[in-house]
């Protein structure tokens, strides 16, 4: 117990740093979103307020904090101000058991202030600190539990909203969390197979020589579709699609309480780039890291920014998917998918002969059922061309 | 017992999981009934970290407080069935519920402070104890025919239901094996 309060402050500054930066991504990741859209769809962007459009973010966040909060008459208004709340909290703690760099030593504290004398904290010191809040042994389940508390916010805003386009906003978009949560948690699986671990921080560490994306090239594109539909991003946002739902489970919200909703979804993107980066692209790692653990976070957030502006262009140049097409892809694809691709990599861990007999199985399977659904769907169509002729002749 | 951090921390979150219990029992919406149980799922997840079981934990938060509850969420929102009616239950509703509640505080008491049974302290446990390492390899070792006849359970029940929500022109059209 002796070690308590340096441990509880060394976790307060650092859960204070990384939620200062996810509020500042936030706040410009919006406003990069609007430029690099424009940049796409050869349009100026919000370039009016300070240079090149910089403060836009601000001018926003002025305008929500003085635009009048509306509660419905039929709400249920204990639900309706814990919604956005309960949104944003899972948003924020995500990224607890990411690491973005080495262990570094950092040199503390002493601070004097020559004017007045006052010399603040004890003595000088050195520490080696891993650079990220927590490294538990289970770091993938907590991201995994956490992302299924995250559910709860948007149904309970349809829900208390008393208002049906959010109430069908709100189960379209549980309905949706739920279906590709499985195709998630089963991409996951081949990291952790890699690494052998389901800490975060053994997982960049196995990524020392290679990047995860190299072995596990369908776990990282199942990951990314899945983590998509997850944070309700283009092409999958039919929770709050504009042209069926107004605005899906946040129509009755306005002022600080929409911003929230806003900031849930833009936090939540950053936080799923962070944990793609993380699995897949060797996390803070790169030539010289280790070294110089400012390199390592500098990285880490190219690699973040990367996954980010690919999240805009998807969303820029891609139509949205009818709701059914979207269920079809993530149980009808996306999860057996996921599932062969474990299957796959546990085999190919444990010998080679066995991972060849296991891809010609499961390569037989597929062709098999591609034969079978093009079957019926011939079948099928034949079938309705029938039924269609058959008042003309 | 000696008073520290963690003692402390015990009884903050023991006073919130009851907090949780009773609002769950005297709320009359079912919505709110279910946020409460949510609620009492998280801190005892809470617990079990406490009892060096991270893995429990995160499981517990995982299935029951995120799949589980959102389900039952849905169900209530979609029947509609928000609103309990009141003054449903008799009498002999509550004196029941006093006589069992008073016989099982008797028995929790018996057990925890005469029986002998229980431990007067939590033993101390190896590095590594309660993680995904050492639960999987009991699970895939020691375990291995109950975890997978579970499994197979659960595999039985998910294609009843798939089977049972299939409507009867579906089935009739699905083969010859399906009943008309």
């Amino acid at each position: 117990m002796d070690n308590f309060w340096p441990i509880v402050i060394e976790a307060a500054i650092k859960s204070v740093f990384i939620i200062f930066v996810l509020a500042t991504g936030f706040a410009y990741m919006t406003f990069a979103e609007r430029r690099v859209a424009a940049l796409l769809q050869t349009r100026l962007g919000p370039n009016r307020v300070g240079p090149f459009g910089l403060l836009q973010p601000l001018a926003d966040a002025i305008k929500l904090i003085f635009k009048e909060e509306l509660i419905p008459g039929g709400a249920d208004k204990v639900i309706f101000l814990l919604a956005p709340v309960i949104t944003v909290i899972p948003a924020l703690v995500i990224l607890a058991v990411v690491p973005w760099g080495p262990t570094a030593p950092i040199h503390c504290c002493q601070v004097t202030i020559p004017g007045l004398n006052i010399t603040l904290g004890g003595a000088y010191f050195t520490i080696q600190s891993g650079l990220g809040l927590a490294d538990v042994n289970v770091g993938l389940l907590y991201i995994l539990s956490v992302a299924s508390i995250a559910v709860y916010g948007v149904v309970l805003a349809g829900w208390s909203s008393d208002n049906k386009y959010a109430m069908l906003g709100g189960i379209r978009s549980s309905a949706q969390m739920v279906s590709y949560e499985l195709a998630l948690g089963l991409s996951v699986v081949g990291p952790i197979m890699l690494a052998q671990s389901m800490s975060m921080v053994d997982i960049v560490n196995a990524q020392s020589r290679v990047w995860f994306v190299v072995y596990q090239p369908v776990g990282a594109l199942i990951f990314y579709l899945a983590t998509l539909a997850e944070v309700n991003r283009a092409p999958f946002d039919m929770p709050e699609a504009e042209q069926e739902l107004t605005a899906g489970y946040h129509t009755e919200y306005s002022g600080m309480k929409f911003s929230l909703f806003f900031m849930a979804e833009y936090i939540k993107m950053i936080g799923v780039s962070a944990i793609f980066a993380t699995l897949f692209l060797g996390g803070w790692r790169g030539p010289m890291a280790e070294q110089v653990p400012l390199l390592g976070m500098a990285y880490f957030f190219a690699k973040i920014a990367a996954s980010l502006f690919f999240m805009i262009w998807l969303r820029s140049t891609h139509p949205r998917l009818r709701y059914d097409r979207l269920m079809a892809l993530g149980w009808k694809v996306l999860l057996p998918l996921a599932l062969a691709n474990v299957v796959v990599t546990a085999a190919a861990l444990i010998d080679t002969t066995l991972f060849a007999i296991v891809v010609g199985a499961l390569v037989l399977i597929g062709v098999v059922a591609l034969a079978a659904y093009a079957w019926r769907r011939r079948a099928s169509a034949g079938g309705r061309a029938a039924v269609a002729q058959s008042p003309a002749t | 017992m000696p008073v520290n951090v963690e003692t402390v921390i015990f009884f903050l979150l023991a006073a919130m999981a009851i907090g949780a219990a009773v609002g769950l029992l005297l709320s009359r919406n079912a919505v709110h009934s279910a946020l409460f149980l949510v609620l009492n799922f998280a801190v005892v997840s809470v617990f079990f970290l406490f009892l060096a079981a991270p893995f429990i934990a995160m499981v517990q938060v995982t299935v029951y407080a995120g799949a589980i509850m959102v389900l039952f969420l849905f169900v209530i929102m979609l029947l509609g069935a928000e609103l309990l009616r009141g003054g449903a239950s008799g009498r002999w509703h509550s004196a029941l519920a006093v006589v069992l509640a008073a016989g099982f505080v008797g028995v929790l008491g018996y057990v925890a402070f005469f029986s002998g049974i229980a431990p007067e302290a939590l033993p101390n446990v190896d590095a590594g104890f309660g993680g995904p390492q050492l639960l999987g390899m009991d699970l895939f070792q020691t375990y291995l025919l109950p975890f997978e006849l579970t499994s197979l359970l659960l595999l039985v029940a998910m294609i009843g239901a798939v089977v049972l929500t299939r409507d009867a022109r579906t089935r009739s059209a699905a083969g010859p094996g399906a009943r008309p």
